[in-house]
Protein backbone atom coordinates (compact mmCIF):
# COMPACT_ATOMS: atom_id res chain seq x y z
CA UNK A 1 0.00 0.00 0.00
CA UNK A 2 2.63 2.53 1.00
CA UNK A 3 4.84 1.57 -1.90
CA UNK A 4 2.29 2.92 -4.35
CA UNK A 5 1.83 6.25 -2.56
CA UNK A 6 2.90 9.42 -4.37
CA UNK A 7 4.80 12.18 -2.61
CA UNK A 8 2.75 15.27 -1.80
CA UNK A 9 4.74 18.09 -0.27
CA UNK A 10 3.08 20.37 2.27
CA UNK A 11 1.59 20.41 5.74
CA UNK A 12 -1.12 17.93 6.65
CA UNK A 13 -3.26 17.71 9.72
CA UNK A 14 -1.68 15.38 12.24
CA UNK A 15 -4.95 13.54 12.79
CA UNK A 16 -5.03 12.26 9.21
CA UNK A 17 -2.21 9.92 10.03
CA UNK A 18 -1.79 9.75 13.82
CA UNK A 19 -5.38 9.61 15.20
CA UNK A 20 -6.50 5.99 14.90
CA UNK A 21 -9.47 5.35 17.19
CA UNK A 22 -10.00 1.85 15.74
CA UNK A 23 -6.50 0.68 16.58
CA UNK A 24 -6.20 -2.28 18.96
CA UNK A 25 -2.83 -2.04 20.78
CA UNK A 26 -0.47 -4.98 20.43
CA UNK A 27 0.98 -6.81 23.45
CA UNK A 28 4.39 -5.61 22.31
CA UNK A 29 3.39 -1.94 22.01
CA UNK A 30 4.65 0.54 24.55
CA UNK A 31 1.57 2.45 25.70
CA UNK A 32 1.51 5.93 27.20
CA UNK A 33 -1.15 8.06 28.80
CA UNK A 34 -0.71 11.83 28.65
CA UNK A 35 -2.82 14.49 30.30
CA UNK A 36 -3.12 17.13 27.60
CA UNK A 37 -4.18 20.76 27.86
CA UNK A 38 -4.39 22.23 24.34
CA UNK A 39 -4.46 25.82 23.24
CA UNK A 40 -8.03 27.10 22.83
CA UNK A 41 -9.71 26.24 19.53
CA UNK A 42 -7.66 23.18 18.58
CA UNK A 43 -9.77 19.99 18.42
CA UNK A 44 -8.79 17.33 20.96
CA UNK A 45 -8.18 14.69 18.27
CA UNK A 46 -5.75 16.98 16.49
CA UNK A 47 -3.85 17.74 19.69
CA UNK A 48 -3.71 14.05 20.61
CA UNK A 49 -2.45 13.16 17.15
CA UNK A 50 0.16 15.91 17.36
CA UNK A 51 1.48 14.44 20.62
CA UNK A 52 1.64 10.97 19.03
CA UNK A 53 3.43 12.32 15.96
CA UNK A 54 5.94 14.54 17.70
CA UNK A 55 6.86 11.83 20.22
CA UNK A 56 7.42 9.24 17.48
CA UNK A 57 8.02 9.57 13.75
CA UNK A 58 6.36 12.82 12.77
CA UNK A 59 7.46 16.33 12.08
CA UNK A 60 5.46 19.42 11.09
CA UNK A 61 5.85 18.97 7.32
CA UNK A 62 5.71 15.92 5.12
CA UNK A 63 9.15 14.98 3.79
CA UNK A 64 9.94 12.87 0.72
CA UNK A 65 12.15 10.47 2.66
CA UNK A 66 9.12 9.20 4.60
CA UNK A 67 8.33 7.19 1.51
CA UNK A 68 11.62 5.29 1.74
CA UNK A 69 10.24 3.38 4.72
CA UNK A 70 6.96 1.97 5.95
CA UNK A 71 5.86 4.64 8.39
CA UNK A 72 2.65 2.76 9.08
CA UNK A 73 4.88 0.23 10.86
CA UNK A 74 6.86 2.77 12.91
CA UNK A 75 4.43 5.56 13.75
CA UNK A 76 2.95 6.19 17.18
CA UNK A 77 -0.84 6.21 17.26
CA UNK A 78 -3.26 8.16 19.41
CA UNK A 79 -5.96 5.52 19.88
CA UNK A 80 -8.17 6.92 22.65
CA UNK A 81 -9.09 10.16 24.35
CA UNK A 82 -10.90 10.48 27.65
CA UNK A 83 -12.19 13.31 29.80
CA UNK A 84 -10.26 14.15 32.93
CA UNK A 85 -12.73 13.95 35.85
CA UNK A 86 -13.42 17.38 37.31
CA UNK A 87 -11.38 19.21 34.67
CA UNK A 88 -13.04 20.70 31.56
CA UNK A 89 -9.81 22.11 30.19
CA UNK A 90 -7.70 18.95 29.91
CA UNK A 91 -8.14 15.43 28.55
CA UNK A 92 -6.24 12.14 28.58
CA UNK A 93 -4.84 10.73 25.40
CA UNK A 94 -3.59 7.18 25.03
CA UNK A 95 -0.82 6.52 22.56
CA UNK A 96 0.61 3.24 21.30
CA UNK A 97 4.24 3.08 20.17
CA UNK A 98 5.68 0.11 18.27
CA UNK A 99 8.45 -1.54 20.32
CA UNK A 100 10.99 -1.07 17.52
CA UNK A 101 10.96 2.70 18.07
CA UNK A 102 13.12 2.13 21.15
CA UNK A 103 16.61 0.81 21.77
CA UNK A 104 16.59 -2.29 23.94
CA UNK A 105 17.39 -1.76 27.63
CA UNK A 106 17.38 2.03 27.40
CA UNK A 107 14.93 4.03 29.47
CA UNK A 108 17.06 6.95 28.30
CA UNK A 109 15.89 6.35 24.75
CA UNK A 110 12.25 5.85 25.79
CA UNK A 111 12.18 9.12 27.72
CA UNK A 112 14.01 11.06 25.03
CA UNK A 113 11.19 10.12 22.65
CA UNK A 114 8.20 10.39 24.94
CA UNK A 115 9.10 13.50 26.88
CA UNK A 116 11.35 15.20 24.34
CA UNK A 117 10.41 18.00 21.93
CA UNK A 118 6.72 17.37 22.36
CA UNK A 119 6.71 19.05 25.79
CA UNK A 120 7.65 22.37 24.22
CA UNK A 121 5.09 22.13 21.48
CA UNK A 122 3.31 25.47 20.96
CA UNK A 123 -0.11 23.91 20.29
CA UNK A 124 -0.06 22.66 23.88
CA UNK A 125 -0.54 24.71 26.97
CA UNK A 126 0.43 21.87 29.31
CA UNK A 127 1.40 18.25 28.91
CA UNK A 128 1.89 15.58 31.54
CA UNK A 129 3.06 12.02 31.06
CA UNK A 130 0.79 10.14 33.47
CA UNK A 131 1.78 6.51 32.91
CA UNK A 132 3.66 4.14 30.62
CA UNK A 133 2.80 0.48 30.02
CA UNK A 134 6.10 -1.20 29.26
CA UNK A 135 5.54 -4.42 27.31
CA UNK A 136 7.08 -7.47 28.96
CA UNK A 137 9.19 -7.93 25.82
CA UNK A 138 10.86 -4.60 26.57
CA UNK A 139 11.18 -5.24 30.30
CA UNK A 140 13.17 -8.39 29.55
CA UNK A 141 15.81 -6.21 27.86
CA UNK A 142 16.44 -4.13 31.00
CA UNK A 143 18.78 -5.08 33.86
CA UNK A 144 16.60 -3.85 36.69
CA UNK A 145 17.53 -3.85 40.39
CA UNK A 146 21.07 -5.11 41.06
CA UNK A 147 19.84 -7.41 43.86
CA UNK A 148 16.14 -6.91 44.56
CA UNK A 149 14.10 -7.23 47.73
CA UNK A 150 14.52 -10.96 48.29
CA UNK A 151 18.30 -11.00 47.82
CA UNK A 152 18.78 -7.90 49.97
CA UNK A 153 16.81 -9.47 52.81
CA UNK A 154 19.02 -12.55 52.64
CA UNK A 155 22.25 -10.55 52.55
CA UNK A 156 21.26 -8.29 55.44
CA UNK A 157 19.35 -10.93 57.42
CA UNK A 158 16.24 -8.73 57.82
CA UNK A 159 12.95 -10.61 57.76
CA UNK A 160 9.34 -10.05 58.63
CA UNK A 161 9.49 -6.31 59.11
CA UNK A 162 10.37 -3.03 57.40
CA UNK A 163 14.01 -2.03 57.68
CA UNK A 164 14.84 1.00 59.78
CA UNK A 165 17.14 3.82 58.69
CA UNK A 166 18.14 7.43 59.14
CA UNK A 167 19.81 10.14 57.16
CA UNK A 168 22.77 11.53 59.06
CA UNK A 169 22.28 15.12 60.25
CA UNK A 170 23.33 17.87 60.04
CA UNK A 171 23.24 17.13 56.35
CA UNK A 172 26.32 19.22 55.62
CA UNK A 173 29.28 20.42 57.64
CA UNK A 174 30.46 17.48 59.76
CA UNK A 175 34.03 16.22 59.55
CA UNK A 176 34.48 12.59 58.54
CA UNK A 177 35.28 11.43 62.05
CA UNK A 178 32.30 13.21 63.58
CA UNK A 179 30.10 11.87 60.80
CA UNK A 180 31.24 8.31 61.47
CA UNK A 181 30.42 8.85 65.15
CA UNK A 182 26.85 9.82 64.25
CA UNK A 183 26.57 6.69 62.08
CA UNK A 184 27.94 4.42 64.82
CA UNK A 185 25.55 5.83 67.42
CA UNK A 186 22.53 5.26 65.15
CA UNK A 187 23.54 1.72 64.27
CA UNK A 188 24.42 0.58 67.78
CA UNK A 189 21.06 1.91 68.95
CA UNK A 190 19.12 -0.38 66.62
CA UNK A 191 18.92 1.08 63.13
CA UNK A 192 19.67 -1.30 60.28
CA UNK A 193 20.91 1.31 57.87
CA UNK A 194 22.05 4.91 57.80
CA UNK A 195 22.30 7.19 54.82
CA UNK A 196 24.35 9.98 53.35
CA UNK A 197 22.18 12.95 52.61
CA UNK A 198 21.77 13.56 48.88
CA UNK A 199 24.00 16.59 48.82
CA UNK A 200 26.82 14.88 50.68
CA UNK A 201 29.30 14.13 47.90
CA UNK A 202 32.88 15.24 48.54
CA UNK A 203 33.00 18.73 49.97
CA UNK A 204 35.95 20.54 51.54
CA UNK A 205 34.76 19.81 55.10
CA UNK A 206 34.54 16.04 54.46
CA UNK A 207 36.17 14.38 51.46
CA UNK A 208 34.55 11.18 50.29
CA UNK A 209 37.47 8.86 51.01
CA UNK A 210 37.71 9.93 54.64
CA UNK A 211 33.98 9.51 55.08
CA UNK A 212 34.01 6.01 53.61
CA UNK A 213 36.79 4.86 55.95
CA UNK A 214 35.23 6.18 59.15
CA UNK A 215 31.76 4.93 58.21
CA UNK A 216 33.16 1.47 57.47
CA UNK A 217 34.64 1.34 60.97
CA UNK A 218 31.32 2.48 62.44
CA UNK A 219 29.44 -0.30 60.65
CA UNK A 220 31.95 -2.95 61.66
CA UNK A 221 31.90 -1.97 65.32
CA UNK A 222 28.12 -1.76 65.47
CA UNK A 223 27.78 -5.21 63.89
CA UNK A 224 30.16 -6.77 66.38
CA UNK A 225 28.41 -5.19 69.35
CA UNK A 226 24.79 -5.85 68.36
CA UNK A 227 25.01 -9.20 66.58
CA UNK A 228 23.02 -7.69 63.72
CA UNK A 229 23.92 -6.80 60.15
CA UNK A 230 24.27 -3.11 59.42
CA UNK A 231 24.93 -0.82 56.47
CA UNK A 232 25.28 2.78 55.41
CA UNK A 233 24.40 4.13 51.96
CA UNK A 234 27.66 5.70 50.79
CA UNK A 235 26.68 8.30 48.22
CA UNK A 236 28.81 7.85 45.11
CA UNK A 237 26.94 10.45 43.04
CA UNK A 238 29.70 12.49 41.44
CA UNK A 239 30.45 14.98 38.71
CA UNK A 240 31.66 12.36 36.22
CA UNK A 241 31.03 8.63 35.70
CA UNK A 242 34.75 7.96 36.19
CA UNK A 243 34.69 9.57 39.63
CA UNK A 244 31.46 7.74 40.50
CA UNK A 245 32.98 4.34 39.72
CA UNK A 246 36.16 5.18 41.62
CA UNK A 247 34.11 5.89 44.75
CA UNK A 248 31.98 2.78 44.22
CA UNK A 249 35.09 0.61 44.01
CA UNK A 250 36.39 2.04 47.29
CA UNK A 251 33.04 1.50 49.03
CA UNK A 252 33.33 -2.14 48.05
CA UNK A 253 36.94 -2.27 49.18
CA UNK A 254 36.12 -1.03 52.69
CA UNK A 255 33.36 -3.64 52.96
CA UNK A 256 30.21 -1.50 52.89
CA UNK A 257 27.29 -3.57 51.55
CA UNK A 258 25.41 -0.70 49.89
CA UNK A 259 26.04 2.50 47.92
CA UNK A 260 23.77 5.30 46.83
CA UNK A 261 22.99 7.34 43.73
CA UNK A 262 20.74 10.26 42.80
CA UNK A 263 19.07 9.03 39.64
CA UNK A 264 17.59 12.27 38.34
CA UNK A 265 20.42 14.74 38.96
CA UNK A 266 22.97 12.04 38.06
CA UNK A 267 20.89 10.93 35.10
CA UNK A 268 19.57 7.62 33.83
CA UNK A 269 22.73 6.79 31.87
CA UNK A 270 24.87 7.05 34.99
CA UNK A 271 22.25 5.20 37.00
CA UNK A 272 21.98 2.27 34.63
CA UNK A 273 25.74 1.97 34.43
CA UNK A 274 26.08 2.04 38.20
CA UNK A 275 23.31 -0.55 38.62
CA UNK A 276 25.17 -2.86 36.25
CA UNK A 277 28.35 -2.31 38.23
CA UNK A 278 26.52 -3.13 41.47
CA UNK A 279 25.15 -6.35 39.99
CA UNK A 280 28.65 -7.39 38.92
CA UNK A 281 30.17 -6.51 42.28
CA UNK A 282 27.59 -7.79 44.76
CA UNK A 283 26.67 -4.32 46.01
CA UNK A 284 23.22 -3.02 46.90
CA UNK A 285 22.07 0.29 45.42
CA UNK A 286 19.98 2.91 47.23
CA UNK A 287 18.36 5.52 45.00
CA UNK A 288 17.56 9.06 46.01
CA UNK A 289 15.26 11.26 43.92
CA UNK A 290 16.47 14.87 44.19
CA UNK A 291 14.79 17.06 41.53
CA UNK A 292 11.72 14.83 41.24
CA UNK A 293 9.28 17.45 42.52
CA UNK A 294 10.43 19.84 39.79
CA UNK A 295 9.29 17.25 37.26
CA UNK A 296 6.31 15.60 38.94
CA UNK A 297 4.52 18.00 41.27
CA UNK A 298 2.54 20.15 38.83
CA UNK A 299 -0.78 18.37 38.20
CA UNK A 300 -0.91 19.38 34.53
CA UNK A 301 2.66 19.47 33.35
CA UNK A 302 5.71 17.23 33.55
CA UNK A 303 6.00 13.54 34.36
CA UNK A 304 4.11 11.77 37.12
CA UNK A 305 6.37 10.09 39.68
CA UNK A 306 4.83 6.70 38.87
CA UNK A 307 6.55 6.92 35.49
CA UNK A 308 9.87 7.90 37.04
CA UNK A 309 9.51 5.02 39.50
CA UNK A 310 8.85 2.53 36.71
CA UNK A 311 11.84 3.84 34.78
CA UNK A 312 14.03 3.51 37.86
CA UNK A 313 13.00 -0.12 38.38
CA UNK A 314 14.05 -0.78 34.79
CA UNK A 315 17.28 1.23 35.03
CA UNK A 316 18.18 -0.40 38.32
CA UNK A 317 18.04 0.32 42.05
CA UNK A 318 17.29 -1.71 45.18
CA UNK A 319 15.68 1.14 47.15
CA UNK A 320 13.73 4.16 45.92
CA UNK A 321 12.33 7.08 47.89
CA UNK A 322 8.56 7.29 47.55
CA UNK A 323 7.58 9.93 50.10
CA UNK A 324 5.92 9.13 53.40
CA UNK A 325 2.29 10.28 52.93
CA UNK A 326 2.31 11.39 56.58
CA UNK A 327 5.54 13.39 56.95
CA UNK A 328 6.79 16.80 55.87
CA UNK A 329 6.85 16.12 52.12
CA UNK A 330 4.03 16.04 49.58
CA UNK A 331 2.31 12.72 48.80
CA UNK A 332 -1.25 11.56 48.22
CA UNK A 333 -1.94 8.20 49.90
CA UNK A 334 -3.64 6.33 47.06
CA UNK A 335 -1.29 7.69 44.45
CA UNK A 336 1.69 6.67 46.59
CA UNK A 337 0.29 3.15 47.04
CA UNK A 338 -0.11 3.01 43.26
CA UNK A 339 3.54 3.59 42.49
CA UNK A 340 4.79 1.59 45.48
CA UNK A 341 3.06 -1.39 43.81
CA UNK A 342 4.96 -0.66 40.60
CA UNK A 343 8.22 -0.96 42.52
CA UNK A 344 7.51 -4.21 44.32
CA UNK A 345 4.92 -6.37 42.58
CA UNK A 346 5.28 -8.73 39.63
CA UNK A 347 1.91 -7.69 38.18
CA UNK A 348 -0.05 -4.50 38.80
CA UNK A 349 -3.58 -4.26 37.38
CA UNK A 350 -5.10 -1.03 36.06
CA UNK A 351 -6.67 0.88 38.95
CA UNK A 352 -7.70 4.47 38.35
CA UNK A 353 -8.39 4.97 42.06
CA UNK A 354 -4.61 4.65 42.52
CA UNK A 355 -3.68 6.50 39.34
CA UNK A 356 -2.68 3.29 37.55
CA UNK A 357 -3.75 3.63 33.90
CA UNK A 358 -2.56 0.27 32.54
CA UNK A 359 -2.06 -3.33 33.54
CA UNK A 360 1.68 -3.72 34.06
CA UNK A 361 3.39 -7.09 33.88
CA UNK A 362 6.89 -6.97 35.42
CA UNK A 363 7.64 -10.63 34.79
CA UNK A 364 10.61 -11.84 36.79
CA UNK A 365 12.15 -8.41 37.35
CA UNK A 366 13.24 -8.12 41.01
CA UNK A 367 11.42 -5.69 43.30
CA UNK A 368 12.60 -2.42 44.79
CA UNK A 369 12.21 -1.48 48.48
CA UNK A 370 10.01 1.60 48.96
CA UNK A 371 11.79 4.17 51.13
CA UNK A 372 9.71 6.48 53.33
CA UNK A 373 11.78 9.38 54.54
CA UNK A 374 11.24 13.01 55.45
CA UNK A 375 9.80 14.54 58.61
CA UNK A 376 8.60 11.37 60.29
CA UNK A 377 8.85 10.38 63.95
CA UNK A 378 7.73 7.62 66.29
CA UNK A 379 4.11 8.72 66.36
CA UNK A 380 3.92 8.05 62.61
CA UNK A 381 5.08 4.45 63.00
CA UNK A 382 1.65 2.73 63.08
CA UNK A 383 0.55 4.55 59.92
CA UNK A 384 3.85 3.91 58.15
CA UNK A 385 3.79 0.18 58.85
CA UNK A 386 0.19 0.05 57.62
CA UNK A 387 0.83 2.06 54.45
CA UNK A 388 4.19 0.65 53.40
CA UNK A 389 4.16 -2.90 54.78
CA UNK A 390 7.26 -5.02 55.30
CA UNK A 391 9.06 -4.38 52.00
CA UNK A 392 10.07 -0.86 52.89
CA UNK A 393 12.75 1.17 54.61
CA UNK A 394 11.43 3.67 57.14
CA UNK A 395 13.93 6.48 57.66
CA UNK A 396 13.82 8.79 60.63
CA UNK A 397 16.53 11.46 60.43
CA UNK A 398 15.52 14.22 62.82
CA UNK A 399 13.23 11.64 64.42
CA UNK A 400 16.29 9.63 65.50
CA UNK A 401 19.02 12.20 66.00
CA UNK A 402 16.75 14.78 67.61
CA UNK A 403 16.15 12.52 70.61
CA UNK A 404 17.03 14.26 73.89
CA UNK A 405 19.49 11.47 74.76
CA UNK A 406 21.12 11.29 71.34
CA UNK A 407 21.25 9.04 68.31
CA UNK A 408 21.49 5.64 69.98
CA UNK A 409 18.52 6.27 72.23
CA UNK A 410 16.59 7.76 69.31
CA UNK A 411 17.35 4.70 67.22
CA UNK A 412 16.25 2.37 70.03
CA UNK A 413 12.99 4.32 70.43
CA UNK A 414 12.20 3.87 66.75
CA UNK A 415 13.17 0.21 66.76
CA UNK A 416 10.95 -0.53 69.76
CA UNK A 417 8.06 1.34 68.12
CA UNK A 418 8.58 -0.50 64.83
CA UNK A 419 8.71 -3.93 66.42
CA UNK A 420 5.71 -3.20 68.62
CA UNK A 421 3.73 -2.24 65.52
CA UNK A 422 4.82 -5.31 63.55
CA UNK A 423 4.01 -7.59 66.47
CA UNK A 424 0.58 -5.98 66.94
CA UNK A 425 -0.17 -6.19 63.21
CA UNK A 426 0.73 -9.88 63.20
CA UNK A 427 -1.63 -10.36 66.15
CA UNK A 428 -4.41 -8.98 63.95
CA UNK A 429 -4.73 -5.58 65.57
CA UNK A 430 -5.62 -2.43 63.62
CA UNK A 431 -2.52 -0.26 63.90
CA UNK A 432 -4.01 3.05 62.89
CA UNK A 433 -7.13 2.72 65.03
CA UNK A 434 -5.23 1.44 68.06
CA UNK A 435 -2.03 3.42 67.62
CA UNK A 436 -2.21 5.24 70.94
CA UNK A 437 -2.69 2.05 72.89
CA UNK A 438 0.02 0.12 71.03
CA UNK A 439 2.58 2.90 71.38
CA UNK A 440 1.80 3.62 75.03
CA UNK A 441 2.09 -0.05 75.88
CA UNK A 442 5.43 -0.32 74.04
CA UNK A 443 6.81 2.71 75.88
CA UNK A 444 6.33 0.94 79.21
CA UNK A 445 9.36 -1.21 78.50
CA UNK A 446 11.43 1.52 76.84
CA UNK A 447 12.25 4.83 78.47
CA UNK A 448 13.87 5.83 75.16
CA UNK A 449 10.52 5.47 73.42
CA UNK A 450 8.63 7.22 76.21
CA UNK A 451 10.87 10.29 75.92
CA UNK A 452 10.62 10.27 72.11
CA UNK A 453 6.83 10.18 72.28
CA UNK A 454 6.84 13.10 74.66
CA UNK A 455 9.27 15.08 72.47
CA UNK A 456 7.30 14.79 69.22
CA UNK A 457 3.71 14.44 70.42
CA UNK A 458 2.47 17.71 68.91
CA UNK A 459 4.32 17.61 65.60
CA UNK A 460 2.17 17.09 62.54
CA UNK A 461 2.43 18.22 58.93
CA UNK A 462 -1.10 18.92 57.81
CA UNK A 463 -1.16 20.70 54.48
CA UNK A 464 -3.32 20.10 51.43
CA UNK A 465 -1.74 17.91 48.77
CA UNK A 466 -0.95 19.93 45.62
CA UNK A 467 -0.90 17.00 43.20
CA UNK A 468 -4.10 15.06 43.86
CA UNK A 469 -5.46 12.20 41.79
CA UNK A 470 -8.13 13.19 39.25
CA UNK A 471 -11.34 11.79 40.68
CA UNK B 1 18.25 14.38 86.18
CA UNK B 2 21.54 13.27 84.68
CA UNK B 3 22.75 11.41 87.71
CA UNK B 4 22.86 7.64 87.49
CA UNK B 5 22.32 5.95 84.13
CA UNK B 6 19.45 7.99 82.71
CA UNK B 7 20.42 8.96 79.16
CA UNK B 8 23.13 6.32 78.93
CA UNK B 9 22.10 3.97 76.16
CA UNK B 10 23.87 0.65 76.53
CA UNK B 11 24.44 -1.36 73.36
CA UNK B 12 22.70 -4.72 73.36
CA UNK B 13 22.99 -7.97 71.43
CA UNK B 14 19.57 -7.97 69.82
CA UNK B 15 19.48 -10.70 67.13
CA UNK B 16 17.21 -8.88 64.65
CA UNK B 17 13.37 -8.86 64.59
CA UNK B 18 11.68 -8.45 68.01
CA UNK B 19 15.12 -8.13 69.61
CA UNK B 20 14.06 -4.79 71.09
CA UNK B 21 10.85 -6.04 72.70
CA UNK B 22 10.56 -7.68 76.10
CA UNK B 23 10.83 -11.46 75.77
CA UNK B 24 7.61 -12.71 74.19
CA UNK B 25 5.29 -14.60 76.54
CA UNK B 26 4.06 -18.06 75.59
CA UNK B 27 0.75 -16.55 74.54
CA UNK B 28 2.49 -13.95 72.37
CA UNK B 29 4.60 -16.60 70.68
CA UNK B 30 1.41 -18.52 69.91
CA UNK B 31 -0.08 -15.46 68.22
CA UNK B 32 2.97 -15.16 65.98
CA UNK B 33 2.71 -18.85 65.08
CA UNK B 34 -0.94 -18.28 64.22
CA UNK B 35 0.14 -15.41 61.94
CA UNK B 36 2.64 -17.68 60.16
CA UNK B 37 0.03 -20.39 59.65
CA UNK B 38 -2.64 -17.91 58.53
CA UNK B 39 -0.30 -16.63 55.82
CA UNK B 40 0.19 -20.13 54.47
CA UNK B 41 3.88 -20.11 55.32
CA UNK B 42 5.78 -23.16 56.51
CA UNK B 43 6.99 -23.03 60.11
CA UNK B 44 10.69 -23.84 60.44
CA UNK B 45 13.03 -23.93 63.44
CA UNK B 46 16.75 -23.17 63.48
CA UNK B 47 19.26 -23.12 66.33
CA UNK B 48 22.86 -22.01 66.76
CA UNK B 49 25.48 -21.46 69.40
CA UNK B 50 25.71 -17.75 70.31
CA UNK B 51 29.32 -17.61 69.12
CA UNK B 52 28.08 -18.24 65.55
CA UNK B 53 24.92 -16.15 65.67
CA UNK B 54 26.08 -13.81 62.88
CA UNK B 55 26.29 -16.67 60.36
CA UNK B 56 23.67 -16.68 57.62
CA UNK B 57 23.07 -20.36 58.20
CA UNK B 58 21.97 -21.63 61.56
CA UNK B 59 21.51 -25.36 61.99
CA UNK B 60 18.04 -26.59 61.05
CA UNK B 61 16.00 -28.44 63.64
CA UNK B 62 14.73 -31.29 61.47
CA UNK B 63 13.26 -30.23 58.12
CA UNK B 64 10.96 -27.22 57.76
CA UNK B 65 7.44 -28.26 58.80
CA UNK B 66 5.89 -28.02 55.35
CA UNK B 67 2.13 -27.85 55.46
CA UNK B 68 1.97 -27.82 59.26
CA UNK B 69 -1.12 -25.98 60.45
CA UNK B 70 -1.29 -27.24 64.02
CA UNK B 71 0.05 -24.72 66.47
CA UNK B 72 0.54 -27.34 69.18
CA UNK B 73 2.89 -29.33 66.98
CA UNK B 74 5.02 -26.25 66.32
CA UNK B 75 5.21 -25.47 70.03
CA UNK B 76 6.17 -29.06 70.79
CA UNK B 77 9.00 -28.92 68.24
CA UNK B 78 10.27 -25.65 69.74
CA UNK B 79 10.35 -27.31 73.16
CA UNK B 80 12.07 -30.42 71.83
CA UNK B 81 14.70 -28.29 70.13
CA UNK B 82 15.28 -26.37 73.33
CA UNK B 83 15.71 -29.56 75.36
CA UNK B 84 18.31 -30.81 72.89
CA UNK B 85 20.20 -27.53 72.61
CA UNK B 86 19.75 -25.59 75.86
CA UNK B 87 22.85 -23.49 75.19
CA UNK B 88 21.74 -22.40 71.69
CA UNK B 89 19.67 -19.52 70.36
CA UNK B 90 16.47 -20.87 68.78
CA UNK B 91 14.52 -19.01 66.12
CA UNK B 92 11.17 -19.61 64.50
CA UNK B 93 10.73 -18.89 60.80
CA UNK B 94 7.65 -18.52 58.64
CA UNK B 95 9.01 -19.65 55.30
CA UNK B 96 7.33 -18.25 52.18
CA UNK B 97 8.02 -20.55 49.23
CA UNK B 98 6.27 -18.21 46.77
CA UNK B 99 8.72 -15.36 47.25
CA UNK B 100 11.56 -17.62 48.54
CA UNK B 101 11.98 -15.53 51.63
CA UNK B 102 11.08 -15.58 55.30
CA UNK B 103 7.81 -13.76 55.92
CA UNK B 104 8.57 -13.96 59.61
CA UNK B 105 11.66 -14.75 61.67
CA UNK B 106 12.37 -14.12 65.33
CA UNK B 107 14.36 -15.63 68.17
CA UNK B 108 12.08 -17.48 70.60
CA UNK B 109 14.76 -18.60 73.05
CA UNK B 110 18.02 -16.83 73.71
CA UNK B 111 20.79 -18.92 75.17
Amino acid sequence: MSSSKAYEAGVKEYRDKYWTPDYVPLDTDLLACFKVTGQPGVPNEEVAAAVAAESSTGTWSTVWSELLTDLEFYKGRAYRIEDVPGDSESFYTFIAYPIDLFEEGSVVNVLTSLVGNVFGFKALKHLRLEDIRFPIAYIKTCGGPPAGIQVERDRLNKYGRPMLGATIKPKLGLSAKNYGRAVYECLRGGLDLTKDDENVNSQPFMRWRDRFEFVAEAIDKAERETGERKGHYLNVTASTPEEMYKRAEFAKEVGCPIIMHDFLTGGFTANTGLANWCRDNGMLLHIHRAMHAVIDRHPKHGIHFRVLAKCLRLSGGDHLHTGTVVGKLEGDRNSTLGFVDQLRESFVPEDRSRGVFFDQDWGSMPGVFAVASGGIHVWHMPALVTIFGDDSVLQFGGGTQGHPWGNAAGAAANRVALEACVKARNEGRNLEAESNDIMTQAAKSSSELAIAMETWKEIKFEFETVDKLDV
Amino acid sequence: MNSGTVGDYQTKITLETFGFLPKLTAEEVQKQIAYIIANGWSPAIEHEHPSNSMDHYWTMWKLPFFGETNMGNVLAELEACRRSYPDHHIRLIGYDAYTQTQGSCFVVYEA
